[in-house]
């Protein structure tokens, strides 16, 4: 009895209850979906890349400098927000939101990019998404990420108000590690993204 | 839930894993720049440097094999990925390959 006691004792608040355990479990699920989404428009776009319809192709728009710093952005996000549900696991309510308003900040300077980067192709270089195939595709690819980053920033911060209003239980650290596991989610898109989309395009 | 607990001390096993993300990142960029392969070469090599990073995002970061139902987790998880992979590699097949044959 006392050695079960003792083993609840140091268990996460998130994996507290069979509801919080069956919660998590079916966000696992979501996220296998995801991937399922975000393969069609990987596939999609890989197979349309070539097709620029006289339009500019990959290697004239993508630019490095830009890529690489969404890339450490979005990278230091799903750093932090990691941090977030360590201090979480430490009791520590305070260290755990102001991670977690870092991980936002973070996300707000990526998606700045990345809508400086839609405008630039868009109105600089006639690059939209009627010019072609390509462009069509590539803007519904990375377009998709980046209105889950947008979401995500938002459910974050509806998050840390909730967490300020009702503390830290056993139903708020569910949602805390639950957008935690969302957010390094959309990093593990974003490294698929960089490499397939960016660097590929790039190289070739 | 064996391997579920709380956290004490310094979070090694995350800056381990951000220092490991940002080796990978920059290797994949030297590869693609300046190592002089050939284009199919750095592709190849790229996209195993990525998985390798999608990874330590879902092992050290995500947690994928914690909680009472870690093996399930890892297992939805495989089984996206896949999926993704046969979405992703038969398309291009078909469409590439095949769409070649034709001319």
């Amino acid at each position: 009895m006392a050695e079960m006691a003792q083993k609840h004792a140091n268990v996460p608040l998130e994996y507290s209850t069979k509801q919080n355990q069956l919660n998590i479990l079916g966000f696992w699920i979501f996220l296998g979906a995801e991937f399922a989404l975000f393969a069609t428009l990987f596939a999609t776009y890989l197979v349309l890349v070539p097709r620029t319809a006289g339009g500019p192709g990959p290697e004239e728009l993508y630019e490095l400098k830009t890529v690489l710093i969404e890339t450490f952005l979005l990278l230091t996000s799903s750093f932090t927000c990691g941090l977030a549900v360590y201090e979480m696991r430490r009791g520590k309510k305070t260290g755990m939101i102001g991670w977690l308003i870092v991980t936002i900040l973070l996300g707000a300077g990526f998606l700045y990019f990345e809508i400086e980067e839609f405008i630039l192709y868009a109105v600089h270089e006639g690059a939209t998404m009627q010019t072609s195939a390509f462009l069509s595709s590539f803007f519904t690819l990375v377009g998709t990420h980046g209105i889950h980053v947008t979401i995500g920033i938002f459910w974050i911060i509806f998050i840390i108000l909730q967490v300020l209003k009702r503390g830290l239980n056993a139903d708020t650290a569910r949602k805390v590690f639950i957008s935690s596991l969302y957010w390094h989610f959309l990093d593990v898109i974003w490294i698929f993204l960089f490499t397939l989309v960016y660097l590929t395009g790039m190289v070739s | 839930m064996a391997q579920t607990q709380n956290e004490k001390g310094f979070p090694w096993k995350h800056v381990f894993g951000f220092l490991l993300s940002i080796v990978l990142t920059l290797m994949a960029v030297w590869i693609a720049f300046s190592s002089g392969l050939p284009a199919k070469t750095i592709i190849a090599l790229i996209v195993i440097l990525a998985f390798c990073q999608a990874f330590i995002q879902l092992v050290l970061f995500m947690h994928m094999n914690e909680g009472a139902n870690g093996s399930w987790q890892a297992t939805m998880i495989y089984y996206g990925i896949y999926i993704a992979i046969v979405i992703v590699a038969g398309s291009i097949w078909v469409m590439t390959f095949g769409h070649q044959h034709h001319h």
